[in-house]
């Protein structure tokens, strides 16, 4: 077999190849990110539109916004939604520095139940002030059954499992906040 | 086939959350454990960036925002290689940069500081790993910029990556450093890494990747998270 370690790894020695440290996305990354969102002239690659055009009449909002510990809104998030239920693979992004409340928005589609599981989103949170970016799901609480049941909720205290769960506010709106610390602070998970 | 877990971020190299010397960590860091993950279907799989279509130019951001000329200031070449803990390239994936310019100003809106903007250079860009993992790109040296974290404080010269990989766990945010900054001995952004992560983060000169009059090359490989099957396992 081809031996790809020591083909690969320029002045590494076997073993000794560590990971790449995380640093801070920074309070700039709008125009390298999200460029079209923060009208910047630069094509953006992904945004918050998560579905093609023919599957609007399918599509949900997530909308929600960040929050610090003193409870103030955070204006220079990213946030990244990835999906994959085996039938829909998506992926949206979206800066909290250019709704006029500061939110995020993404329009896509719910996913369906995998295994039994409850249905989710993976979120991925990036801002200045921290250092390595914060993983998160979104739960929907129109799934009161399966958020009863899913394996994975049942590993979060109960007291802590609604931070989880987006709030249903009409029609295929859903309400999901972010609270990086405090008495809500979000559950985030080592993944 | 056998049942690939992904390996965890490596609290050795990384940063912590809460890093007071870094002001902003103070009211962003996660203060609560984070809860373990079993990884299931979409913590194992990426999204689908099939429909990434990268501009003739993105990967070269001494021409990708000319307006009425060249950008000022040094000319470098960045390349290396993308790869995981277990040594295996990794082909076709996207890296994103962006940067200040040579005068350590950002093109966006919210950076005030009182450096010139150049009207031939966003600092955006991008690139994909070849079929080796490989990846170039060619950019303007990025200047040293003030930044409000305590007094006198300066941001050493560096350049922002994004990157994907495989899947979700290999998602990976960071910034590259220049040899020889003295400014890296006075950056808590940079300090807050623990000492095995730092050189990491460093650049190599590479006088072999030096283009002759045109540019100094730099080297900068990147190590996403690995997985339990090594290269060597009978699949």
């Amino acid at each position: 077999m081809e031996n790809i370690l020591n083909k690969d790894i320029s002045s590494s020695p076997l073993g000794a190849v560590l990971q790449t440290p995380s640093q801070t996305v920074g309070p700039y990354f709008a125009y390298g990110l999200t460029p079209e969102q923060y009208l910047y002239d630069f094509k953006q690659l992904v945004g918050n539109q998560m579905l093609s055009p023919i599957e609007q009449e399918k599509a949900i909002t997530i909308i929600g916004k960040v929050y610090d510990g003193n409870g103030d809104v955070i204006p220079d998030a990213m946030i990244e939604i990835w999906q994959n239920d085996g039938e829909n693979q998506l992926f949206g992004r979206f800066g909290t520095g250019t709704d006029p409340q500061n939110r995020f928005i993404f329009s896509t589609i719910k996913p369906k139940s995998v295994d039994g599981q409850a249905p989710y989103l993976s979120v991925i949170i990036f801002m200045r002030g921290q250092l390595i970016h914060s993983y998160t799901r979104i739960y929907f609480s129109d799934e009161t059954q399966l958020n009863t049941t899913d394996e994975v909720l049942k590993t979060v205290p109960a007291e802590r499992k609604s931070t989880l769960i987006a709030k249903k506010k009409g029609i295929n709106i859903f309400e999901f906040n972010i609270n990086m610390q405090g008495e809500n602070e979000t559950v985030f998970f080592e993944i | 086939m056998n049942k690939i877990t992904y390996n965890q971020f490596d609290r050795e190299v990384h940063p912590p959350y809460l890093a007071p010397e870094y002001k902003s960590t103070i009211l962003r860091a996660p203060t609560k454990p984070l809860i373990f993950l079993k990884q299931s279907l979409s913590e194992l799989t990426g999204p689908v960036f099939g429909d990434f279509h990268l501009g003739e130019f993105d990967n070269d951001l001494t021409k990708n925002s000319i307006k009425n000329g060249e950008p000022l200031g040094e000319r470098i070449v960045v390349h290396g290689k993308v790869m995981n803990e277990n040594g295996q390239p990794i082909p076709n994936t996207l890296i994103e940069i962006w940067q200040a310019n040579s005068c350590g100003r950002y093109v966006h809106k919210v950076d005030q500081h009182d450096a010139p903007l150049d009207p031939n250079f966003l600092g955006a860009g991008r690139c994909m790993t070849d079929k080796d993992g490989n990846y170039k790109f060619y950019t303007i040296k990025p200047g040293a910029y003030p930044w409000g974290n305590h007094y006198n404080a300066w941001r050493p010269n560096h350049i922002h990556f994004s990157l994907f990989g495989a899947n979700i766990t290999n998602r990976l945010v960071t910034q590259m450093y220049f040899p020889g900054d003295p400014l890296l001995q006075h950056d808590p952004i940079f300090l807050c890494l623990p000492p095995k992560g730092r050189d990491l983060l460093i650049s190599k000169f590479d006088l072999g990747a030096t283009e002759p009059n045109f540019a100094l090359g730099y080297r900068f490989d990147f190590v996403l998270r690995g997985h339990n099957a090594t290269p060597f396992e009978k699949i």
